[in-house]
């Protein structure tokens, strides 16, 4: 359980700012990140994200398994992408400087390391944003907020179910594959692929059916205590939006749309250092 | 003074069904009274409860007919949301109730969706929490709260909305007896100092009955056959004729060939005037016998000095240490988070030890995988649903087997033994989903016994359960113990469990072994019984006050003589014989088991 | 009770959701695709949306693939996530047609499901998600189209076997008939 990611109470300015806030900035952090390919932006955009890291007191950890997960998809992705595209680079900046030949096909360049290394930074920039936002925005608060920027109070409150949940999926989960496990179901073995499937469907089975009447309990529980049956509802949760969340979705908007004008101010996204 | 609940000639049958749930009931229940409504599964004591809250007709659709008022109301008219401003309904199923991220946010549940403003729902939720004493525990996640307090924030969620009648469905289902005691007495306090009326839906009756009610309501087959004050409704014999278990105390003295009188206060133990019926007691003690109980088979299993923590700060389990020997029925007790199930899961391997020996015959099983240990340890978990992957009977039991690739007519054929000693042979080509909860419970028992395990370890094996399930699900088991030699072990606490059907109980307080002696030593020991969250039996101040000097000889013998009974099938509310169910009422009972909402999530 | 998106509707997403979430740490690898293996979720995502209708399977597909990959792997990779909500809205399009809970899902309505899944799955992981990913990422486009046909495959299998497993199940339990006999 510790291997996930989640919220812990602390105080700083960044656990005080409303959940939608930080979820604006996060969404708008991540698109700004994918758009540009310009080291210049994206090296600034790393440089907030780690002093932000730093302002949330976010301990090590915290993060340490998630960050190792991102760091070997990150680099599963990297040489995927060399192994398709050697010369994405080339495409890209349209010089070809090889530094070394590796294989027929498949030299290295000096335009598509330096892709790739943008494509590195990219991760820098958006997972520490991952990170602050998963463990700074509490959860009950998060689900207030969304209602409170017009998204209906059904569809904040199943975010909120979702959360509620996923601890008690979790642990039904664990027990389910131990049990199955006593029984001889293993799902870890070397089996034939149809096999492993009927194995795993031996595990999820009981738990998406145990869900489903779930599902029955937690409805009538809800309508039992009148979820519904007003147009609005008010959150015991919300907290108002105060001067500094205004303050953040300012600067984030502004400075996305600084990023992204500097980013095609040339045409296109991408920033070529040897014109 | 009007009645705040009045069924006139009232009836309800659900629209899946043939037969009405209710026929022709008359109650009336007023304002500031306290009702226990009880009877055995399926009875329809909670279609009853249903038809008051009005999920029956609005969620369950059926048909009604004769006439419900429900402070002042029809609650067919008024609709689920409608009703829930006058009736607050506490459920079975404590977890599946509880719905905000956090203590604060549940008990404010109800009050968000009414879109009180927020400083009112502050002040209001402080109130309530102050009432089921959670107030420091506003901020806490679901997880971190044990069955008791999940129900306190249930009582507190439907409190907040000025409820003028509380409805109880089964609250003592899934607590420890301890936990349970502390329940019946905030209902009790929440009665008196509230303006409320209650209404309990439970058939555990002696439990209940640790606070006085006002009456006792039995239905039994859709009809109520007896309403009347505890003192006089536990004279006769209505309750152990439907099923539903009496007071142990007054078994006991009923046993001895007294008729109780109502003047004499059989209500509580401890109020009741015993004097007229000691003698007889004395003389029904000297006629029993205590049969002689000897095993000196080799040890099944010893566990040594076994230690566990997830954090070396908090240890799980610390030092544990004790034996069971080939064909023991031993049951492990103790409250909920005392390291019970951490327990099973070190024995099964699930988790490694930090410290200490498991030996299985004699041998260390801390090389084996859990796959290897499952072949010889099977686990029953405490929801048959969650152990049941295959929609197919035959198909579930013979899982085990086929994924160790043992050759199909091998399969066929062990599968088809273990059916007929569970009973379900004749209803093998049956999907799983047609049984009752009891049947599937015996079908994830079949499919555990169908490997040939040496031991079987069950988790809460009659959790939920009344007296008749119960009863056969633990005569079964019993069964399997004497006839295949089978060593079985129980966790649980249900105390009627470990005093009837076990010969030794394992107490865990708090992550160490408390005591590991005979269940009746262990219920007749106040100290024991208060740190393992137990409650002492009522048997024992039965024996105290009739001048008994060894109160836990007295509940053996007891026990001896209602085995002896049971055995010669004299007493009541024995539905054991294995596979006496019928089809349809199989189906019957699934859907009563349905429609009383929940079971155990 | 039965209003278009009521209480079990929302329920049914933020359970839902849960389950997905919890199951993106169970994966059947293929082995010899980077990123890629059998995703049993998929499988759970097609059976909620085959039952609860477009609107909930698409929301379970979005938060859920959001929220998995924010918790488990730290990083949320936007344009697999929005085709997640094709899969979901279009199997769930189709959901009074299955009956599953009337008990219809037997043999024409697995074909059904099944044509409609490979229908949904290729129109989001050959289509969306590689067009997404040049879109936003500018990841070169041969490496996402291999991507994207295998996340098909695996998709199709694991919905195919799987998720045409669990409704069928589903659907016998739900709509059972009573014409059970005892036999020696």
């Amino acid at each position: 359980m510790n291997r996930l990611l989640s919220y812990e109470e602390k105080d700083t300015w960044l656990h005080h700012l409303s959940g939608i806030t930080k979820l604006i900035f996060f969404i708008v952090w991540c698109f700004t990140s994918a758009l540009t390919y310009d080291t210049r932006v994206l090296l600034v955009m790393i440089a907030i994200s780690a002093a932000l890291y730093v302002m949330s007191k976010t301990e090590w950890r915290q993060v340490s398994t998630v960050f190792k997960f991102v760091m070997f998809f990150m680099v599963v992705n990297l040489v995927a992408i060399f192994l398709f595209s050697p010369y994405q680079g080339t495409e890209i900046y349209g010089t070809k400087t090889v530094l070394a030949p590796l294989f027929p096909g498949h030299a290295i360049t000096r335009e598509e390391l330096f892709y790739l290394f943008n494509v590195l930074i990219k991760y820098f920039t958006v997972v520490p944003s991952v990170f602050i936002f998963m463990v700074t925005t509490d959860p009950s608060e998060f689900a207030a907020s969304m209602n409170h920027i017009g998204i209906p109070y059904t569809g904040a409150y199943s975010v909120s179910l979702a959360l509620r949940y996923i601890p008690d999926v979790q642990a039904d989960y664990h027990r389910i594959r131990n049990a199955q496990e006593a029984r001889g179901i293993e799902m870890s073995s070397k089996a034939k692929l149809t096999d492993r499937i009927r194995r795993t469907s031996s595990i999820i089975f009981p738990l998406l059916f145990s869900a489903m009447e779930h599902i029955d309990v937690v409805s009538n529980a809800m309508e039992l205590r009148g979820f519904g049956k007003k147009k609005r509802r008010t959150w015991y949760a919300y907290r108002k939006m105060k001067r500094a969340d205004v303050a953040v979705l300012i600067l984030t908007a502004v400075f996305s749309a600084a990023a992204l004008v500097i980013t095609f101010a040339d045409g296109n996204r991408f920033w070529n250092p040897w014109v | 003074m009007d009645p705040i609940i009045s069924f006139k000639d009232f009836s309800f049958q659900y629209r899946s069904q043939q037969e009405p749930s209710l026929s022709h009931i008359n109650l009336n229940i007023y304002p500031g009274e306290k009702i226990l409504i009880t009877g055995p599964s399926g009875c329809g004591k909670s279609t009853l409860a249903h038809c008051i809250n009005a999920l029956n007709p609005c969620s369950f659709s059926g048909k009604t007919s004769g006439s419900l008022l429900v402070d002042g109301v029809v609650p067919e008219k008024e609709g689920v949301f409608g009703m829930s401003k006058r009736v607050g309904t506490v459920l079975q199923d404590t977890n599946g109730q509880f719905i905000g991220l956090t203590v604060a946010e549940d008990l404010a549940f109800a009050l968000e969706n009414d879109a009180t403003p927020q400083d009112e729902m502050f002040r209001k939720v402080d109130r309530v929490a102050d009432i089921v004493d959670m107030k420091h525990f506003l901020r806490h996640s679901p997880s971190a709260l044990s069955g008791g307090q999940k129900q306190r924030v249930s009582m507190g969620g439907v409190l907040v909305d000025d409820v003028k009648i509380l409805l109880f469905d089964e609250p003592l289902a899934n607590l420890d007896p301890a936990t349970g005691k502390n329940t019946i007495a905030l209902i009790d306090d929440i009665c008196r100092r509230e303006d409320v009326t209650v209404v309990i839906i439970e058939h555990r009756v002696e439990d209940v009955l640790y606070r006085d009610v006002d009456r006792i309501v039995v239905v039994d087959d859709g009809k109520i056959v007896a309403d009347d004050h505890p003192d006089r409704l536990l004279c006769t014999d209505v309750l152990s004729r439907t099923g539903v278990r009496e007071p142990l105390y007054v078994t006991a003295v009923k046993h001895a060939g007294c008729t109780i009188d109502p003047a004499d206060h059989p209500q509580h133990i401890e109020s009741m005037n015993l004097a007229p019926y000691q003698d007889k007691i004395r003389a029904w003690f000297a006629t029993t016998t205590l049969p002689v109980r000897e095993n000196h088979a080799p040890y099944a299993l010893e566990v040594e000095n076994l230690s566990f923590a997830y954090d070396p700060e908090e240890p799980v389990l610390q030092n544990i240490s004790f034996r069971i020997r080939k064909g023991e029925m031993v049951s492990v007790v103790g409250k909920n988070g005392a390291g019970k199930s951490t327990l099973a899961s070190l024995i099964l391997g699930f988790y490694q030890p930090q410290s200490g020996k498991i030996l299985l015959n004699g041998e260390d099983i801390s090389p084996l995988s859990v796959r290897e240990r499952g072949e010889r340890i099977g686990l029953v978990m405490q929801s048959p649903e969650q152990m049941i992957s295959k929609p197919m009977i035959a198909e579930e039991v013979g899982l085990g087997l086929q994924v160790r690739g043992v050759p199909a007519d091998e399969i066929e054929r062990r599968v088809n033994d273990t059916l007929r000693i569970c009973g379900l042979y004749p209803m093998r080509h049956w999907p799983v989903s047609a049984l009752s909860f009891g049947q599937k419970k015996r079908v994830s028992i079949a499919s555990i016994l169908v490997l040939n395990p040496e031991i079987i370890i069950l988790d809460e094996p009659t959790a939920g359960q009344d007296f008749r399930h119960y009863t056969e699900i633990m005569e079964f088991l019993r069964k399997l113990n004497r006839e295949l030699g089978l060593t079985i072990i129980m966790i649980t606490h249900d105390m009627h469990l470990m005093l009837e059907y076990t010969d030794r109980a394992i107490v865990l307080a708090d992550g160490q072994l408390l005591t590991d002696d005979t269940p009746a030593r262990v219920l007749t020991n106040e100290s024991v019984s208060d740190r393992a969250y137990l409650k002492k039996t009522s048997l024992y101040d039965l024996a105290v006050k009739c001048g008994f000097d060894r109160p836990d000889e007295f509940v053996d013998r007891f026990i001896a003589f209602e085995r002896e009974q049971r055995d010669a099938g004299i007493l009541h509310g024995n539905g054991a014989e294995i596979g006496a169910f019928n089809g349809a009422e199989a189906r019957r009972e699934k859907d009563t088991a349905e429609e009383t909402a929940g079971g155990i999530a | 009770m039965k209003k278009k998106f009521g209480i079990r509707e929302v329920v049914a997403i933020g359970i839902g959701t849960a389950l997905f979430v919890v199951l993106t740490e169970v994966q059947i690898p293929l082995g010899f695709v980077p990123n890629t293996s059998l995703q049993p979720r998929m499988a759970v995502l097609a059976f909620l949306s085959a039952i609860f209708g477009p609107i909930v399977g698409a929301v379970i597909g979005i938060l859920g693939h959001a929220l998995g990959d924010a918790l488990f792997y730290g990083s949320v990779w936007w344009s697999w996530v929005f085709p997640e909500a094709i899969v979901g809205a279009g199997i769930g399009a189709f959901a009074k047609k299955f009956a599953v809970r009337e008990g219809g899902f037997g043999g024409k309505n697995i074909f059904l499901f099944n044509v409609v899944q490979v229908v949904a799955n290729a129109v989001a992981w050959i289509l969306a998600a590689p067009v997404l990913d040049i879109v936003v990422y500018a990841e070169p486009a041969n490496k996402v189209f291999v991507q994207g046909a295998f996340a098909f495959l695996g998709n199709i299998i694991i919905v195919g076997i799987l998720g045409s497993l669990l409704l069928a199940a589903y659907s016998r339990i739900a709509g059972q008939s009573s014409s059970l006999k005892k036999e020696d």
